[in-house]
């Protein structure tokens, strides 16, 4: 039985398709990441799948419990823990645990026990009593993720898990994901915006983008797709260049982001130095030049169009997320 | 299971109104200033030989107290939402009635407790001889318990109820003023709404003794003041109670049916 298996599901806000007839299987003990831009669809998937948000069309099977049908048994099934803060401030780390042992039914001798080795796991032990108030925000994701684990769930969604945390408590998070992944056996679903993210910590990557699922394979493979390295080159007017490189044998694919030229090629060490000559023959000025392996942000490209990055900074999606939270 | 969902809401409610210090203190604090202020002031205004202002207005009171503390209880719903606790609360296995069921505990026990402090100031004012009122004896402490109960439940659920409608914190207590006001300046708390025997002889004009007739707050005070200073009572002990009690079911399913569908 996969640990999730979504048939059709779609969601709509207004005239927004925010999910758009996802078809997406899960297996157990997989950690999976979805990785998109901002407002691609992640947090909504993630929020029907936790039954937070009913969908508007199609279902999905959670543990194999219907979300539609049989809401109550897919949420003790599950933990979750939100991209947006949801923890009680006003109460100490141990309480807002005792709070949700209590929502989900344990027994005192289970939340007792639990409720240290969660903290144990996280690394809260010693500020347990304090006030929440007094966390750091990395403080506070990890009480969340302690919450998540508390009632044992089969299958955790960590919506965004890393967000705006800084790079060291970064790492310990993705620590303590792979551990529970591996050591505990939970099945973990997680989304992000960070390709590095995806690609350090997860078996399994879907890309999404406005809704879709554009590429769904492990994160290797996704990029092993795209054959060779990447040249990315600064120029004003990249536009300009697209015609000779196109026309150029060694050159495989050529995409402009802003102001960088992206170019693949087979052999990017031999082949940049000429590159950059093309450039300075038709009179331009190369002001920045990158060679690397290809990422996943590369995949996105390739399949979009556009970095993953741009997305954060237009004005228009913007407004589209404020207006999906607020319907939400 | 569910019972510990309801008892562990309930218990939140207590702690946050408990570590809240600052809250607490103005929550005592303003319904003694109502009586000892506008009471005793309005005392000197009208009082008649045989009418003391501060009797009559005492009950009135201690209902103003229960309906602004209990319909403003909502208002932990409302920041539940703004910091996203609420999302935590409406993905654990727990069916939003009962979710509602600890909150309208909740509020309704901070609402009894507030009530409670309040009857002790009044007390006091007997002690000190700025009233005259006779000593209650268990039936009349029993019934001021059942109808400050009543009366909580009522207007915690009709507060919950504009809770899982509105989204933003600061429009709340505005939306629940434009509500609570008029309940509570139409429910007999600060002037009688027809004779008493005896005391008073004025009457109120038809428009306005209608209002009074239809706000349920006027019978809830009124079953207070029955067992507090039972001269200054307008109805039967059981019209009172029949009243509020059918209120307060009402609101309590009018509530759930509204927290039903509550988003975070």
């Amino acid at each position: 039985m996969p640990a999730i298996a979504t048939n059709g599901l779609t969601r709509k806000f207004g005239d927004l398709v925010a999910v758009d007839h996802i078809n997406l299987k899960i297996e157990e003990g997989e950690l999976f990441g979805l990785l998109g831009p901002n407002g691609a669809g992640k947090t909504t998937f993630i929020h029907m799948l936790s039954t937070v948000l009913p969908p508007t069309e199609g279902t999905a099977k959670v543990a194999g419990f219907d979300i539609r049908k049989t809401p109550d048994a897919v949420r003790t099934a599950i933990g979750i823990v939100f991209q947006d803060p949801s923890l009680d401030n006003r109460l100490t780390g141990r309480e807002n645990l005792d709070f949700h042992g209590r929502m989900y039914g344990l027994t005192k001798e289970q939340r007792d026990k639990r409720i240290n080795k969660v903290l144990e796991l996280v690394g809260l032990r010693d500020r347990a009593d304090s006030f929440v108030e007094t966390y750091s925000s990395g403080m506070r994701r990890r009480l969340e993720m302690a919450r998540g684990l508390m009632h044992r769930p089969k299958i955790l969604f960590l919506d965004e898990p890393t967000l705006g945390l800084d790079p060291q408590t970064r790492r310990s998070i993705w620590e303590y994901i792979q551990t529970l992944n591996k050591t505990e056996n939970v099945t973990v679903i997680l989304t992000t915006h960070y390709m590095e993210e995806a690609d350090y910590l997860c078996d399994r990557v879907g890309i999404i983008d406005h809704g879709k699922i554009i590429a769904l394979d492990e994160p290797e493979t996704l990029k092993d797709k795209l054959k060779g390295d990447i040249v990315s080159l600064k120029v004003q007017q990249p536009e300009k260049y697209i015609g000779i490189f196109q026309k150029n044998k060694f050159v495989g694919e050529v995409k402009v982001v802003e102001d960088l030229l992206h170019l693949r090629v087979s052999n990017g060490e031999k082949l940049t130095p000429k590159l950059m000559e093309l450039i300075r023959k038709r009179g331009g000025r190369v002001q920045a030049v990158s060679l690397r392996r290809p990422t996943l942000e590369d995949v996105f490209i390739l399949h979009t169009g556009r970095a993953i990055r741009e997305e954060e900074v237009k004005p228009s999606e913007t407004r589209w997320r404020m207006m999906a939270r607020t319907r939400r | 299971m569910t019972g510990q969902a309801i008892y562990v809401l309930w218990l939140r409610d207590m702690k946050w109104f408990l570590r809240a210090r600052a809250r607490v203190i103005s929550w005592i604090v303003t319904p003694f200033l109502w009586l000892a202020i506008i009471g005793i002031g309005l005392n000197a205004a009208f009082a008649r030989p045989d009418f003391n202002y501060l009797e009559f207005m005492a009950p009135g009171i201690v209902g103003m107290t229960l309906l602004f503390a209990s319909t403003m209880s909502g208002i932990s719903v409302i920041w539940d939402k703004q910091f996203g606790f609420m999302k935590e609360i409406l993905v654990a296995p727990v069916s939003r009635i009962h979710i509602m069921l600890g909150k309208v505990l909740g509020g309704a026990t901070i609402a009894i407790l507030q009530g409670v402090l309040l009857l002790l100031a009044i007390g006091l004012f007997e002690v000190i001889g700025l009233i005259d009122i006779r000593t209650p004896g268990v039936i009349q402490l029993l019934q001021i318990f059942v109808f400050m109960v009543l009366i909580s439940l009522s207007f915690v659920s009709v507060g919950l109820a504009f809770a899982s409608k509105i989204e933003d914190p600061v429009a709340f207590p505005v939306v629940i003023n434009f509500f609570i006001m008029p309940i509570f300046f139409t429910s007999g708390a600060i002037f009688p709404v027809g004779k008493i025997p005896g005391y008073l002889q004025t009457t109120l004009p038809g428009w306005l003794s209608s209002l009074t007739r239809i706000n349920p707050l006027t019978y809830g005070i009124d079953g207070l003041r029955r067992a507090i200073c039972p001269e200054y009572a307008q109805f039967s002990v059981w019209l009172d109670f029949g009243a509020i009690l059918v209120f307060s079911l009402a609101m309590i399913l009018l509530g759930g049916y509204l927290f039903r569908k509550i988003s975070a």
